[in-house]
């Protein structure tokens, strides 16, 4: 036990404990974080996955409000029953443009990773204002306030400029058409070429879902959520992935 | 001249947040900057009353006050967080408890993180705050550095409990688990934070004692690799400098791995590496006996810090981390069970010659359990880390019921115990009001703790065995909405473990209250003492 009888050295020298203990907590962190950021494989090469538009950011960030990641992953394991259950496992990529990530801890309420084109616009405008109206057995709490919520994406364009500060690749035209794009999804008797054109089939593959979300005539926080709610899970063109064994 | 500069700076920040208040983008940074406003006015009329008043050097004066008022915040926060609990417990069970007139106010995706943060940084934070306080000052044999420095950290930390709470009430949030608060309240964490280190660091500097206590090392651990997760974490652009949105540093995969090598490891040193230097001061002092064993100590720190932080990985088995990074998280979560038991030993041996305290004195007792609370989940954890068990656990209540058996059972009661041995010394009392209402609470927290965790590990494990049932054709057996309706009795049972031990923590609350009141004064002893 020598080596221990050396450690009054450490315990003698304040400095000298701080330094240390501070070098053997960083050593974890930098294997484990660093590669991530350069290995090839940590994201898969597939495509289809766009960012995404204004509205759906914006329902995006409703969705983060309201705290949602506290009872819902969007995260599919590859085991039998979840594929069954929610679909093909989820892929590093189809996250790849979630600043912060929303992949969840815990199920209180069932994974929503491909809830995207699940169920009606109807449906869950039902389903937010009172779950328990089409799920008897549900404890969501009551979201009937978001129709009421008017969103006229006055700051629209903050996020999306910021979130491609930090990588997302939104053109220097997705940023200045923001609050254009914003209102046009909403609006299918409106002018949405340009929303198309920038997010849609012939830029990444998938039609754009440009509906009236939540029925009402105003543009609503309701318009928003479902709007995110129903692009989850749709964006990745599966024929394109191949799956590799050493990832 | 000093007392101008602080005049200056606080008024400068009440004009600014006042600008803000004024430009906000949000209902959320509009009253977060009117907080802000309100807290560096009262700072600022304080300053000036006192201003130029002489103030006695007292270097031979241990640091109390500051204590004290910790001692409250932590009593305090405590029943906020633990009531807060509570009711988002209710709301699961009893759904109509969101109501829907509080227009999502009041909804559970909100409350939670008020729940969390209010129980791990308001209660956990003030008790270790507290604590490294009261411990670096008694080991080192010094006042504490920096003056009113000490202040600035206890009160800088209430501000960011209270912006961060009526933040989430209000929706703001970064949305990452934990780590909640939005950016201007993570600039504010990291000023007092730094403050923290300093005033800890400057009293083992002017230490008498040449030895630095086995606490003070865990507790500067904490610090340290504190701020490292928190300054890395939190990376983010805000929105707008009016906004209490931002945009995280990192996506997807990368930051989810961020995410929790933070989350797991603002368990392993906040509530581990800190509240375990909080247990190598308060059990020997209170069980009059040395620390078991040194040289185990010395292992199972190195250990225990080098090995905590590669556990991150577990909480991300089988999702879209790659694998390499999941393995290395699993090895290392099962080897770090061994320096959480070396911990656990080292405490618990200290009794050594000392079992007969069980018997008479409930702050004992209340302390051991904690200990065995702590072994307990140390190796739930491990058990849980493990891909096979995982593949089970994960997404369930019993991930719910793995923390609170070591939040409640662990933090809680070490903090219980410590809050006891505490409350007497700081206000020169002859000792607590009533041993008998500790036993009450001893037991109403140990049952609530029982009934909390086991009816968790029912519940979680009967769900993530209702999601995988397949019948013989290969289909599901259950919907999803199955499982929520089966879980009901568990989450009565639930909600009635976190009362019990709700009532316990107001029991507590009420016997330090009488311990400051009614008992007869004790001499003083706060000068400045070599540890004994």
């Amino acid at each position: 036990m020598g080596i221990l009888d050396r450690h009054k050295a450490i315990e003698t020298h304040a400095t000298l404990l701080m330094v240390l203990s501070l070098l053997v907590v960083t050593i974890g962190g930098i294997v484990q974080i660093v590669p991530l950021f350069y290995l090839e494989n940590t994201i898969e090469k597939v495509e289809g996955v766009r960012p995404y538009t204004p509205l759906e950011l914006a329902g995006r960030s409703i969705y983060i409000r309201e705290g949602c990641y506290g009872c819902h992953s969007q995260m599919i394991r590859p085991m039998r029953d979840e594929v069954e259950r929610y679909g093909h496992y989820s892929l590093a990529a189809e996250s790849m443009y979630d600043y912060p990530f929303q992949w969840g801890s815990k199920r209180t309420g069932p994974d929503l990773a491909r809830v995207g084109g699940r169920y009606s616009d109807e449906w869950h405008v039902d389903h937010f204002t009172y779950a328990r109206d089409v799920v008897p057995e549900s404890v969501m709490p009551p979201y009937g306030f978001l129709l009421g919520n008017v969103i006229d994406g006055e700051y629209i364009q903050d996020p999306v400029e910021t979130n491609r500060m930090v990588g997302v690749p939104y053109s220097d035209e997705m940023v200045q058409k923001a609050l254009v794009d914003f209102t046009a999804q909403a609006d299918p008797l409106g002018d949405y070429d340009g929303l198309e054109a920038r997010y849609g089939d012939a830029a990444f593959g998938t039609p754009i879902n440009v509906r009236n979300f939540d029925g009402q005539p105003a543009l609503t926080e309701m318009d928003a959520l479902i709007a995110y709610i129903q692009v989850l899970g749709t964006m990745v063109d599966f024929s394109t992935f191949t799956p590799v064994a050493n990832r | 001249m000093w007392d101008y500069l602080k005049l200056i700076g606080l008024g400068l920040v009440a004009v600014l947040a006042a600008i803000a208040a004024n430009y906000a983008h949000d209902l959320a940074y509009q009253v977060n900057a009117i907080t802000v406003m309100l807290a560096a006015a009262i700072a600022f009329l304080w300053v000036l009353r006192t201003a130029g008043d002489v103030r006695p050097a007292l270097q031979n004066e241990y640091f109390d006050g500051v204590i004290r008022a910790g001692a409250i915040a932590t009593g305090f926060w405590g029943i906020v967080g633990f009531l807060v609990g509570l009711v988002i417990a209710l709301q699961l069970a009893f759904p109509a408890l969101n109501f829907e007139f509080l227009q999502g106010y009041g909804n559970f995706g909100r409350l939670r993180p008020l729940h969390t943060s209010a129980v791990i940084f308001a209660f956990g934070g003030n008790a270790l705050i507290m604590s490294s306080f009261y411990i670096v000052q008694r080991t080192s044999a010094a006042r504490l550095f920096g003056g009113n420095l000490g202040w600035f950290v206890f009160w800088g930390w209430q501000l960011v409990i209270v912006l961060a709470a009526t933040g989430y009430v209000l929706g703001a949030t970064q949305g990452k688990e934990y780590a909640e608060p939005v950016w201007y309240v993570d600039i504010l964490i990291t000023v007092v934070w730094v403050a923290f280190l300093i005033t800890f660091m400057g009293t083992l500097f002017k230490r008498k004692e040449p030895h630095i206590y086995v606490a003070n090392w865990f507790l500067l651990s904490m610090i340290l690799t504190v701020a490292m997760l928190h300054l890395v974490n939190n990376a983010a652009i805000p929105v707008s400098i009016f906004g209490s949105a931002q945009v995280q540093a990192y996506s997807g995969v990368q930051d989810a791995m961020v995410q929790w090598w933070y989350g797991h490891n603002a368990v392993g040193f906040f509530l581990t590496a800190g509240f375990l230097g909080m247990m190598y001061y308060f059990v020997p002092k209170q069980a009059e006996r040395p620390v078991f064993s040194y040289k185990l100590s010395i292992i199972h720190f190195w250990a225990l810090i080098f090995l905590y932080i590669w556990a991150g990985p577990h909480h991300l088995h089988y999702t879209a981390l790659p694998d390499w990074a999941s393995t290395l998280g699993m090895v290392f979560s099962i080897m770090l069970w061994m320096p959480s038991w070396g911990g656990m030993i080292n405490g618990l041996m200290t009794l050594s010659g000392a079992w007969d305290k069980l018997r008479t004195d409930p702050i004992i007792r209340m302390m051991v359990v904690s200990i065995g609370f702590y072994g307990m989940s140390t190796f739930e954890g491990p058990m849980m880390s493990i891909k096979a068990v995982n593949s089970l656990s994960h997404y369930t209540d019993w991930t719910i019921g793995h923390v609170h058996s070591g939040a409640l059972g662990w933090n809680g009661m070490i903090t219980f115990g410590v809050l006891y041995y505490l409350v007497p010394r700081l206000w020169n009392r002859q000792g607590l009001y009533s041993l008998g209402l500790v036993s009450w609470h001893f037991w109403l927290a140990t049952i609530g703790i029982v009934l909390y965790a086991s009816s968790m590990w029912v519940s979680g494990i009967m769900e993530g065995l209702m999601w995988r049932e397949v019948d013989a054709n290969g289909f599901l057996v259950n919907a999803f909405a199955d499982t929520v309706a089966a879980k009901f009795p568990m989450y009565v049972v639930r909600a009635l473990g976190g009362g019990l031990f709700l009532t316990g923590a107001l029991i507590m609350c009420y016997n330090l209250w009488m311990t400051v009141r009614a008992q007869p004064q004790q001499a003083t002893r706060h000068s400045a003492v070599p540890a004994e």
